[in-house]
């Protein structure tokens, strides 16, 4: 893990605990953003738009979003995303 | 064949703060609960004074609730939790109850959110999913029964100034006919710069610069309506329902009515009042002379006061003593006839009732009525609330002391 994905990790889980009230210590990688978390669909509606802004850039329709589950799948999708592998508008 | 129907609970959040006690207090003090608003910039709108709730509690929400709830429905949550609390009710007795409560309208704060996006950026996709459920018509019924768990059946009049009242008649006719046992009843609304500006377009904002003597209901120096916010809530239940269960009866209702005035969109209709009254006397089976005290809607603009004088002169005449609470409140918009059936109640309760804060100078337009200066002590019965609004909106309840 890079510095870089650890910013990135600290952005994400800051963003979420302040949107969603979120216990900083419920925070782990493996923690299902559903079960653990407590979000539902309108939640994970706002989720987007949260993280949209802490990161400057368009989420929403890419490719992987549908897919995530867990907290440690939102920061992979992050990290993957500044990376170029996810690319492209779904 | 119609229930008797009783006030077993109410709450309450206005500019003088949480809970009936601050508002029961604060009307008590004679002070006023109005202040400057934070500075802006709107060509077209001079407003400085409003009826502004303090900060309140609520925390002790949960997320999942409070995110759908602009500051209009969590002052009308905080109300209805304390109209159970003062009614003995507990959470699960919330289950099967109803609610009628409304606003003047959905979010301003929240529509200006939305439009801002919409008509700025031209885009919808950064506002929150949330947002929507705080512009709706029915935000604030909706998030009570949320809030409460309530499954009853949930009726959200829109009528403006005069919904929080409009909510008590609708509450009333579904206990009194047993379609409900019990109906939390009020209105809510938030202060927005939106609101001063439709009153102040159309010519009955007060553009006093200080709040003291901004809202002079009746008197002949009035200028307008002070804007305010806040939330009302009183639960209606049945008699036989509050007294199976032995809960604290504050009043009763005795009647009710809603009428429409449709001669004029904009400008109250002395006749109209008069009839609203008339009919509200009839239906709880009392005279003129029986009322001790007439709770006027009174806003301080020139006009609708007037027609409100004029008419309470035609029913009254000169002898019932009448007041309106908003030269201290402000116009809490659609909580105004939900708190200040709160304070007829009380002022009945403890046989003392306040006169018009501001009012010094009756003006004779307002035709001759029972104003008075001091509290009023000794004096009890059948007490009548007024509240109307733009749209040709009339309601009037007859709220007593409960005899068994």
């Amino acid at each position: 893990m890079t510095k870089d994905d650890t910013a990135i990790i600290e952005t994400v889980n800051t963003a979420l605990a302040e949107e969603f009230e979120l216990d900083p210590a419920a925070l782990v990688p493996e923690a299902d953003i559903r079960a653990d978390l407590g979000l539902d669909s309108l939640d994970i509606v706002d989720m987007v738009i949260v993280l949209e802004r802490a990161f400057g850039m368009k989420l929403k329709n890419r490719q992987g979003l549908a897919q995530i589950r867990t907290l440690g799948d939102i920061h992979a999708f992050i990290i993957d995303l500044r990376d170029g592998d996810a690319p492209g508008q779904g | 064949m119609r229930r008797r129907v009783v006030i077993t609970g109410m709450g309450a959040v206005s500019p003088f703060g949480e809970g009936v006690e601050a508002l029961w207090s604060g009307m008590r003090s004679g002070r006023s609960a109005l202040s400057l608003i934070p500075p802006y910039q709107l060509e077209g709108l001079s407003c400085r004074v409003a009826g502004l709730v303090p900060p309140v509690e609520e925390k002790h929400l949960p997320r999942a609730l409070r995110r759908t709830m602009s500051p209009m429905s969590v002052h009308a949550v905080l109300a209805a939790e304390e109209a159970l609390r003062a009614s003995g009710l507990g959470a699960e007795d919330a289950r099967d109850m109803g609610v009628a409560a409304g606003s003047t309208l959905g979010s301003p704060q929240m529509m200006q959110e939305f439009f801002t996006s919409f008509l700025t950026e031209n885009t919808v996709e950064d506002v929150r999913s949330t947002v929507f459920f705080k512009v709706m018509g029915h935000t604030v019924a909706a998030n009570v029964m949320l809030a409460l768990g309530c499954t009853g059946r949930m009726l959200a009049p829109a009528a403006a100034c005069a919904t929080g009242l409009a909510a008590v008649c609708m509450g009333y006719e579904a206990v009194a006919f047993g379609r409900e046992e019990r109906m939390l009843c009020g209105g809510a609304d938030e202060f927005h710069l939106l609101t001063a500006a439709t009153f102040e377009r159309l010519g009955a904002a007060s553009l006093a610069q200080k709040p003291a003597g901004a809202s002079r209901p009746f008197d002949i120096a009035r200028s307008g309506v002070v804007c305010g916010e806040g939330a009302g809530m009183l639960l209606l239940e049945s008699l036989e329902s509050a007294l199976g269960r032995n809960a604290p009866i504050f009043a009763e209702v005795r009647g009710s009515a809603m009428t429409a005035a449709p001669g004029s969109i904009a400008h109250p209709d002395a006749a109209a009042i008069a009839g609203c009254m008339r009919k509200a006397l009839d239906d709880a089976a009392l005279r003129p002379c029986d009322i001790a005290y007439v709770g006027a809607h009174a806003t301080a603009t020139v006009f609708g006061d007037s027609a409100e004088g004029r008419a309470i002169e035609e029913v009254f005449g000169a002898d019932t003593p009448v007041s309106s609470q908003k030269g201290n409140l402000g116009h809490t918009m659609a909580a105004s006839g939900a708190l200040e059936s709160i304070l007829c109640i009380l002022m009945n309760n403890s046989a003392m009732f306040l006169p018009t804060a501001g009012l010094t100078d009756p003006d004779p337009a307002c035709g001759r009525i029972g104003h008075f200066t001091e509290p009023l002590t000794g004096r009890r019965g059948p007490v009548l609330k007024n509240a109307f609004a733009l749209g040709g909106s009339n309601c009037t309840v007859v709220f007593d002391r409960y005899r068994a």
